[in-house]
């Protein structure tokens, strides 16, 4: 076996629940394989970290092939939180934690966790809307820093 | 795969170092893969790991993931990446003589 993967820094950069579990599991997978990991939150991305808005996050039910789901049922009230709903349940099933308690897990692994200060600055967000987990708002050249060495995943 | 003198018992490992035949395990076995991993002395906290790995084994027929390990073994997910830094259920796993485990979460 070829020399491993010795770190990861994975971008979250939408704000949809399948655009941001992909990211987390990957994260949280790293660090089982005793990977070093960092999750760099960005755009809507942020509202996976932003304490008001982790435990409303939908999924995408229109303009989105993967829901095998014609747009023009998508659009009608309350056929994202349907989608969203069943999701939820079936991931509660084969135990894939809610997004709080995902987020408490992957702090613990000892993943490092950032929002991007352009997007913070972008939305007018503070470090007081985040969850405690995060632990700083960084630059993108901050980011890089923390990236070196690594691979990085844009998500 | 590999034969190796572990302990004075001659044990078969894969190429990632987990025992093929898991019934080659014992206690001195455990101490001695956990000192080639760079894990220093086992403590209650490793071995409650380590017994609980076993149980779920043989039980199950597979060795807990990360998230199965934190919620039912009784040392949290914290706790356990500072008893085995590198990967605790991959670790752990190797170190209790069964095979690594699959699992995502």
């Amino acid at each position: 076996m070829g020399a491993g993967i010795s770190k990861v820094s994975i971008i979250i950069s939408k704000g949809s629940l399948e655009g941001i579990y992909p990211g987390l599991i990957m994260a949280n997978g790293a660090r089982a394989e005793g990977i070093d990991a960092n999750l760099f939150f960005t755009f809507f991305g942020l509202d996976a970290i932003h304490a008001k808005r982790l435990e409303h996050i939908k999924v995408a039910a229109v303009g989105n092939p993967g829901m095998h789901m014609a747009s023009l049922i998508g659009v009608l009230p309350g056929m994202s939180a349907i989608a969203t709903h069943m999701i939820e349940k079936k991931m509660e099933q084969i135990d894939i934690p809610d997004l709080p308690e995902f987020m408490e897990m992957i702090a613990d692994t000892g993943c490092g966790i950032y929002a991007c200060k352009a997007s913070v600055d972008l939305f007018g967000f503070s470090k007081d809307d985040f969850i405690d987990q995060v632990q700083d708002i960084i630059t993108v050249g901050e980011f890089y820093e923390l990236a070196a060495g690594g691979e990085i995943i844009f998500t | 795969m590999t034969v190796d003198s572990i302990a004075g018992v001659d044990i078969e490992s894969n190429d990632e170092g987990f025992l093929v035949d898991p019934h080659q395990w014992n206690d001195d076995v455990a101490v001695e893969l956990a000192r080639r991993e760079g894990i220093g002395p086992l403590t209650d906290r490793h071995w409650q790991v380590i017994r609980f790995m076993r149980s779920e084994y043989e039980s199950k027929g597979t060795g807990p993931t990360v998230r199965v390990l934190g919620k039912t073994s009784g040392v949290s997910i914290k706790e356990l990446y500072q008893l085995f830094p590198k990967g605790p259920a991959k670790l752990a796993a190797k170190i209790a003589g069964i095979p690594k485990p699959r699992g995502c979460i």
